[in-house]
């Protein structure tokens, strides 16, 4: 009946709001799939979905990376190599030739959600 | 063929000689063949004492190592010209004959040693060469006190060398005072004083007689009456004479008192050949410094080439020094020779401190100058004297203390343009703007293009000065912002923070920044709190500044996972800890590796396992070591007195102290220290930040040094101190770093770019002069009083514990999902890591 349903996406609790750390990023697992979620609470949107795992290394740290605003873009900085994602769209501002999946995301009462 | 040009000696000037010939035009139709009688290729004379701390003749070494290699030059080293056959028009040594169409003599001079009895006796040395630096440390082992005949500048240079090799230093001066040459009576005497208080005994109006054999030390040096001093060693420092044994006995015209005399262009009496440098006699004088040779050798190379352009008409004498530690600078004509002089002088007793001006009848000009224990005023006045400036009304405001501190300072932009900025390679402020003109940007391409600065270095904060004054000029916003977020300085913002006792990143960004912050000013900010106000990492206030490495106090490797860093003050650990470290790495399958900071780091943990690590590790005593703080790492120690024979302090116990008082400060960049038992220096802390190493009389305290990228040693900065003291100097050091360093600025570049260096760091720290010694010792007090074991607190709190998961949705450890081979028994990353099903 919608797409969601067509593509069998659909909206997936993962954690609740207590597990989000403000100004930072979290781990979770979407099925086997791990995501980093990143919480700017002053914000609007304030919270992003991305890949936990970084693409230059092939480790799973990009939700511990700092949060960075370059240019008026708010960013991740992988932890390892230092090279900036895009927060809205998983796009690498070094090299914008790689990204890092993303997901729809958001706050359903005390639950963040996933579309995935 | 082309023709021959001979140079005999490779000596500084010979060297700057053929650097300059090769750049000229007329090169081309020469073969140049340098002859030296020294084993080592041409090396900085000047900077000859760091030999000592280095051990390395290499780094002294003039050129790179390809300059003699050049098709038109050849080098012969180990080979001293016995003979010039003028008539032949040949030089000719023990290995052969060598024709020449011009000669250049640049034979240096050797150092004078007065004719008394027994100075041929083994343990009398000089001062000149590396190989004589060889002979005094040869001599120096098993020496216990070393003696400098001549209180000059080199003797004093030589007198801290003897006190660097660990022996007990004396001079003995034939005058009445320290540096007959260059100070008065006050001048010297004031010297004296200072010098004497760094340890080392002064004997002035003593002439030797005659060295005999001693009774409780090697010598016996006996001086008019009863009167004499023994000791192991002497180096002769009573002068230099010119070396002019060639040009003596190829019959060239000699000055009165020896030296080659030579007219404007550095001709000798024989038309075809040259002299320059400290072998040459020119309008009577004989010139012991670098900076006129090197213009002898710029002017022979124009009057070979075949212009007269370029002449030699005489140099500035003015001298700008630091021996053992103290200032001292002499300018023109310092003893007011000049008929109808007038005098100023200013002298503090109580801070050591003597300046005087010498000038003109009219009182317009300045002709000379004399300072004691500060030469922060040399720059300005030397460019009075050279440049004949007019005085101010009151010149006397020169030298006069002001209240800021700083002297009354010519900026760089009252200079007029044929001022000469460096005098070692003749750089003129109009070449320095000239450069920029042509598109010279940083500091380092105009010493690139004009060599300014390359020399003794004496003109690097007026180069720094006048660069930074011609950008502003040209409108060169010299940006120093730390990020776009901020536009300041990290010092600035530690001010603000500090004065308006800010203790949010959202304050600080809201009230002084815009936008949402970045990589750079988030962990300076934290660092910067920390520093202040030393709350604990995981304060929600301060979660989001942190690299990933403070977040979780553990460094990230390159596979995700973690290393845990115990401290291990000191490095003393006891069988029952080491006991559990080994048994927590099995536990937990984890690489165990000792690190190169005497301690041992364990790698491969998983986010989940960190505090169930340190859980372990802090009930059996261990705290944090923070490898992953911008903060304090080791303090390393050597074994010391406890165990060692040689040792004469208790390292391991300082270096426990000095490890538990700064652990956990919070500081621009990381911070290592290191104590050794005595001079031998096991410990290797005068590659530290900050070094303590062992004397009779307590510690001699070392700063600003480091290993990594770019390895510098730590300076000396005050010796024989108490523990009480020392602690209360590294705690100004330590502090005033954390005040004032750029972000990720080890100490050594720090210092380096303080405005007068290490003697400003000293007068900061041990004489105060900012007047901020109480409060940088009391802001250091408070980061001692609140220190945590940030672990401790962290396991112990449920709320800071949940950031140690790995995925905060599952239980499922994270090790499951990390590859892992091993490895000569040990669990390593997988080379490649790859992406893994997970079942
Ligand atoms: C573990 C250790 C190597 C070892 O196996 O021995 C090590 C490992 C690292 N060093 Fe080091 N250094 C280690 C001793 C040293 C030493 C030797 C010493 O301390 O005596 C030096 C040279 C001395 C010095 O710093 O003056 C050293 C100079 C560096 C540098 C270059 C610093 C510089 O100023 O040039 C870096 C890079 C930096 O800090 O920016 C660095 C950075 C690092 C980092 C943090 C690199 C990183 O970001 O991943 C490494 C991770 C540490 C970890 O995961 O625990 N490490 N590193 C040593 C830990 C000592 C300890 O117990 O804390
Ligand atoms: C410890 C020390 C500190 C100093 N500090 C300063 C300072 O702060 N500022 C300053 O301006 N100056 C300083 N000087 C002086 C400075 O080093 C000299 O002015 C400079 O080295 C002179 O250069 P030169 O080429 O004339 O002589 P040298 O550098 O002495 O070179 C002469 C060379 O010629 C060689 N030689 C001699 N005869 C023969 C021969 N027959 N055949 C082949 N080779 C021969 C010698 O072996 C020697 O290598 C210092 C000197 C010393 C020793
Ligand atoms: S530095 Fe000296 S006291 Fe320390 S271990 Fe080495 S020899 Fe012994
Ligand atoms: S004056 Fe010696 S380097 Fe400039």
């Amino acid at each position: 009946m919608n797409a969601a349903m067509l593509n069998e996406v659909k909206w997936q609790p993962v954690c609740s709001v207590d597990d989000l750390v403000a100004g930072s990023g979290v781990a979770v697992l979407l099925g086997q799939q791990p995501v980093a979620l990143f919480w700017l609470p002053e914000l609007e949107p304030g919270l992003f979905a991305l890949a936990h795992r970084d693409p230059f290394s092939g480790a799973e740290v990009l939700a511990h990376g700092l949060i960075c605003d370059i240019n008026g873009e708010l960013t991740v900085a992988s932890p390892l190599y230092k090279q900036h994602f895009r927060l809205a769209d998983g796009v690498c501002l070094e090299d914008t030739g790689v990204s890092v999946a993303c997901w729809p995301v958001r706050i359903n009462g005390d639950q963040i959600e996933i579309m995935g | 063929m082309s023709k021959q040009l001979v140079v005999v000696g490779n000596g500084m000037v010979g060297h700057h000689f053929v650097e300059q010939w090769l750049a000229s035009p007329a090169a081309a139709d020469y073969q140049v063949r340098v002859l030296g009688e020294e084993p080592h290729p041409a090396y900085d004379r000047v900077h000859l004492s760091e030999y000592f701390d280095t051990q390395d003749p290499a780094q002294l070494r003039l050129g790179d190592e390809q300059f003699y290699l050049q098709e038109r030059v050849t080098l012969h080293l180990g080979e001293q010209v016995i003979e010039i056959d003028r008539e032949a028009r040949q030089v000719i040594t023990a290995q052969g004959r060598y024709p020449y169409d011009t000669l250049v003599l640049a034979t240096g001079s050797y150092p004078f040693v007065p004719p008394i009895e027994g100075r041929d006796r083994e343990h009398c040395l000089v001062y000149r060469t590396l190989d004589d630096l060889d002979a005094i440390q040869a001599s120096a082992a098993g020496a216990r006190r070393g003696v400098v005949v001549g209180g000059g500048l080199l003797g004093l240079e030589a007198a801290n060398a003897l006190k660097k090799l660990g022996l007990e230093a004396h001079v003995v001066e034939f005058a009445p005072r320290l540096m007959p040459v260059q100070l008065d009576d006050q001048g010297g005497a004031l010297l004296r004083q200072k010098i004497e208080a760094l340890g080392v005994q002064v004997h002035t109006e003593k002439g030797t007689r005659s060295i005999d054999v001693g009774e409780e030390y090697r010598l016996r040096m006996c001086f008019a009456g009863d009167d004499y001093l023994e000791t192991d060693l002497i180096v002769f420092s009573a002068g230099i004479r010119p070396q002019d044994a060639l040009a003596r006995s190829s019959g060239l015209i000699l000055g009165e008192r020896g030296g080659i005399l030579i007219d404007n262009h550095c001709r000798t009496s024989d038309p075809d050949i040259f002299a320059i440098g400290e072998c040459a006699i020119w309008n009577g004088g004989h010139y012991g410094l670098v900076a006129p040779g090197y213009s002898m050798a710029r002017a022979a190379v124009a009057s070979i080439a075949g212009s007269s352009s370029v002449s030699f008409t005489g140099a500035d004498m003015s001298t700008k020094l630091k021996l053992l530690g103290v200032d001292v600078g002499s300018i023109g004509d310092a003893h007011g020779a000049t008929p109808g002089t007038l005098n100023y002088r200013y002298i503090n007793e109580v801070e050591g401190v003597y300046r005087r001006l010498v000038v003109s009848a009219d009182g317009k000009h300045l002709l000379g100058a004399i300072l004691v224990g500060d030469n922060s005023y040399y720059d300005t006045l030397l460019q009075y004297a050279l440049n004949g400036l007019e005085l101010p009304a009151n010149p006397e405001s020169l030298i006069l203390p002001t209240s800021s501190g700083a002297p009354v300072a010519l900026g760089a932009g009252a200079l007029p343009y044929e001022a000469t900025i460096c005098s070692c390679h003749n750089v003129t402020k109009g070449d320095i703007c000239e450069a920029m003109n042509d598109g010279a940007v940083t500091l380092s391409d105009i010493k690139c293009c004009t060599k300014a600065a390359t020399g003794c270095g004496g003109c690097s904060a007026m180069l720094k000065n006048l660069f930074e004054n011609e950008q502003e000029k040209r409108g060169v916003q010299v940006d120093r912002s730390i990020c776009e977020h901020f536009p300041y300085t990290r010092q600035e913002l530690f001010h603000l923070i500090k004065v308006e006792g800010i203790r949010s990143f959202g304050e600080l960004i809201s009230k002084h920044g815009k936008g949402h912050g970045c990589e750079i000013c988030k962990p300076t900010a934290a660092s910067i709190f920390a520093s202040c106000w030393n709350e604990h990492v995981h304060e929600p206030a301060h979660v989001g500044l942190q690299d990933t490495n403070d977040t979780f106090m553990a460094n990230m490797q390159k596979n995700g996972t973690y290393s845990v860093v115990p401290r291990i003050p000191g490095g003393e650990i006891t069988p029952d800890m080491l006991i559990v470290i080994g048994e927590v790495g099995k536990k937990y399958n984890l690489y165990t590796k000792i690190t190169g900071g005497q301690r041992i780091d364990l790698f491969g943990a998983t986010l989940d396992e960190l505090p169930l690590i340190w859980e372990e590790l802090i009930a059996a005593g261990f705290e944090t070591g923070h490898a992953y703080g911008k903060s304090l790492r080791t303090v390393k120690s050597c074994v010391g007195s406890t165990w060692c024979r040689y040792g004469v302090q208790d390292s391991v116990s300082m270096a426990i102290l000095l490890e538990d008082r700064y652990k956990g400060l919070r500081s621009p960049h990381k911070v290592k220290m290191a104590a050794s038992g005595c001079t031998r220096e096991c410990a290797e802390a005068q590659s530290k930040d900050i070094g303590v190493i062992a004397t009779e009389n307590g510690w001699n305290l070392y700063v600003c040094g480091n290993g990594g990228m770019k390895p510098r040693h730590a300076d000396l900065f005050a010796t024989d101190l108490d523990d009480a003291t020392l602690i209360r100097y590294i705690d100004r050091v330590l502090m005033f770093y954390v005040y004032t360093a750029d972000r990720l600025q080890r100490t050594s570049v720090w210092m380096e770019g303080l405005k007068g260096g290490l003697e400003y760091l000293r007068e900061v720290v041990i004489d105060d002069s900012l007047g901020l010694g109480a409060e940088l010792e009391s802001r250091m007090q408070h980061v001692i009083d609140t220190y945590q074991c940030e672990w401790k607190t962290a396991v112990q709190d449920p709320n800071k514990r949940k950031r140690f998961r790995s995925y905060v949705n599952a239980d499922q450890p994270r090790s499951a999902r990390i590859q892992m081979i091993e490895e000569r028994g040990q669990l390593i990353p997988a080379r490649e890591i790859q992406e893994e099903e997970v079942a």
